[in-house]
């Protein structure tokens, strides 16, 4: 039995950097059941897992912790419980740190819980030697061709260790990676009891969490019409009105400022949407062509008649490996003629750099006048006499001694290029690594999802 | 008449691996029945050839009015690998916005301008 009649699911994050007035407004400024907060993109378990490796108790998203400590009394006051992928590569040890936020609140009995089971690092050749080859979804490579440079490994989870943690009575859910959408679907599987071969109800959850996974972008944030969204400085971020039939609203607090109607949602849907017919999770596939969308009332949007199938036999891993190294720089430079003095500059640094023998193929370096029709190529009008124009450049590969030369050569040009130029503020450019990825699938009995609940001030 | 895509359509972008995905939503049932015939993938693979160097793939949902395009190698190489400033495709979206179409007259009328 539900349960409850409906349920309201926000998202306050919609990945790492996000703002931190996400979440405390969805907390003050009016009613919710669950806080949902993304904070992993791909090139984050890469980055997390070289902090853990250099600190054993890091490699968790720490902004997270912060957040929590600024609203937790709040949390704990109206009954809102809190569902993160924060743990990154280290659960346990964001459960600490949040534990730790918890004690110096001087609160207990609030219970938190983690999901592991995603972190495959340690387990690669493992895997290999079990039959499982781990074959980029792309190219079909091996795995073998960058196992000696990988540097994360992670199974996108579904939403039933989320629900099973929640179950368990957990406040807090702090996960490591899964799909975003799962951060929403976890909360409605609780609630409402729904089981693993509810395909429409699974698939139902699953779109209700891709419309508000990226968290503004669903109320007005980055939107075509973007002269009708009001008051965007205070917009309000989504919430998930859901039903245990799987009829489900998008909706926000009252007063906040933003934009919710059919076609606000449609545009989130449309994002990084690929084969609507398709669109495949660890729980189950969902059919983007098969429900309707309706007005449902001001900033609320009505969603029906989601349809989904079975899920596929295995998970997806997001594999991240080292890539080479690249270094961008720029400068600015003034008119008159500031585009042809721009031009100019750009091939003084490819002569000079050659004059001391470094050359860079034509795939290795970059070239952008920005201010001079950079983002639209070939598609816009440029202004021929831009006032001013941004010269950005940048090259990449193997060599890192190779890749940090050529910052040495962007601020000379200050005093030994055309005049007019300037801002060369943060000193030369130096070679940061590149991370490149490896999607690949895992049969999913190899993979074992945990789930732990530990009361604050108590024990397990 | 000769209007730009943005007229009768709105657009959001976003990186998938090594291209962007282009999401295009008609802004009436009008608009929507003459852009699946009109708005191609060649089209679309064309206007953008600046910037995409790969193919383009078209997908239709009819229940949300959106043709979604795939373009296929337009970010640089992708992800962290990207030297360009818009390495995850944000701005493709208002690019194909700019694509200029000869919309009849009946389509505009049903279609409110934004």
């Amino acid at each position: 039995m539900p349960r409850k009649n409906k349920v309201l699911v926000a998202n306050g994050q919609g990945f790492w950097g996000d703002s931190i007035l996400g979440p405390i407004r969805l907390v003050r400024e009016g009613p919710i059941d669950y806080l949902t907060l993304d904070y992993l993109a791909e090139v984050t378990m890469s980055i997390l897992q070289k902090q853990r490796s250099r600190k054993p108790t890091a490699g968790y998203a720490t902004d997270f912790v912060e957040m929590i400590d600024r609203v937790l009394p709040e949390l704990v006051a109206k009954k809102v419980k809190v569902v993160a992928n924060a743990g990154g590569v280290n659960p346990q040890g964001c459960m600490q740190a949040v534990l730790g936020v918890i004690a110096k609140h001087g609160l207990s009995g609030v219970k938190v819980g983690i999901v592991e089971g995603d972190d495959v690092y340690g387990q690669l050749d493992e895997l290999l030697a079990s039959g499982e080859e781990l074959r980029n979804m792309d190219t079909n490579a091996p795995l073998s061709t960058v196992r000696a440079r990988v540097t994360s490994a992670n199974v996108y989870l579904g939403a039933f260790p989320i629900a099973e943690a929640l179950d368990q009575g957990a406040d807090i859910v702090i996960t490591g990676r899964g799909t975003d959408p799962g951060l929403v679907l976890g909360p409605l599987i609780h609630e409402f009891g729904w089981k693993k071969t509810d395909y429409d109800l699974l698939a139902a959850g699953t779109v209700a969490g891709h419309i508000v996974e990226c968290g503004a972008q669903c109320t007005g944030g980055n939107y075509t019409d973007w002269r009708k969204v009001p008051d965007m400085a205070r917009v309000g971020y989504p919430i998930v009105e859901a039903q245990a039939d799987g009829t489900f609203w998008i909706t926000k607090h009252a007063n906040t400022g933003g934009l919710i109607d059919v076609s606000t949602v449609t545009h989130q849907l449309a994002y990084e949407m690929g084969d609507p017919r398709a669109y495949l999770g660890p729980d189950g596939t969902a059919d983007f062509t098969s429900f309707t969308l309706e007005q449902d009332g001001q900033d609320r949007v009505k969603v029906t008649g989601v349809k989904g199938g079975a899920p596929t036999p295995t998970y997806k891993v997001s594999i991240s490996y080292e890539d080479g190294w690249k270094a961008t720089g720029q400068l600015t430079i003034s008119g008159p003629d500031a585009l042809a003095k721009a031009k100019l500059c750009a091939e003084i640094v490819w002569q000079r750099l050659a004059m001391d023998g470094v050359e860079y193929a034509p795939e290795e370096r970059m070239v952008e006048f920005l201010g001079a029709n950079v983002c639209h190529a070939g598609i816009a009008s440029a202004n021929a006499e831009p006032s001013e124009v941004v010269l950005r450049m940048g090259v990449k590969g193997r060599d890192l001694a190779k890749v940090d030369r050529f910052g040495m050569e962007l601020v000379p040009l200050v005093t030994s290029g055309p005049p007019g130029v300037t801002g060369f503020a943060g000193g030369r450019p130096k070679g940061t690594e590149i991370i490149g990825f490896w999607p690949a699938l895992v049969r999913k009995e190899k993979i074992r999802s945990k789930v732990t609940v530990v009361t604050a001030g108590g024990k397990a | 008449m000769i209007v730009p895509l943005s007229r009768i359509a709105g657009a959001r972008s976003g990186d998938k691996g090594e291209g962007s995905n282009v999401g295009v939503l008609a802004r009436s049932e009008a608009a929507y029945r003459f852009l699946k015939r009109e708005l191609t993938a060649e089209r679309v693979q064309a206007h953008m050839r600046a910037i995409n160097g790969g193919g383009v793939k078209r997908y239709e949902a009819d229940n949300m009015r959106v043709l979604n395009f795939l373009l296929l190698d337009s970010l640089g190489g992708g992800g962290s690998a990207s030297l360009k400033t818009d390495a995850q495709g944000k701005t493709h979206g208002l690019a194909v916005l700019r694509l200029e179409l000869d919309v009849p007259k009946d389509v505009l009328d049903a279609t409110p301008a934004p």
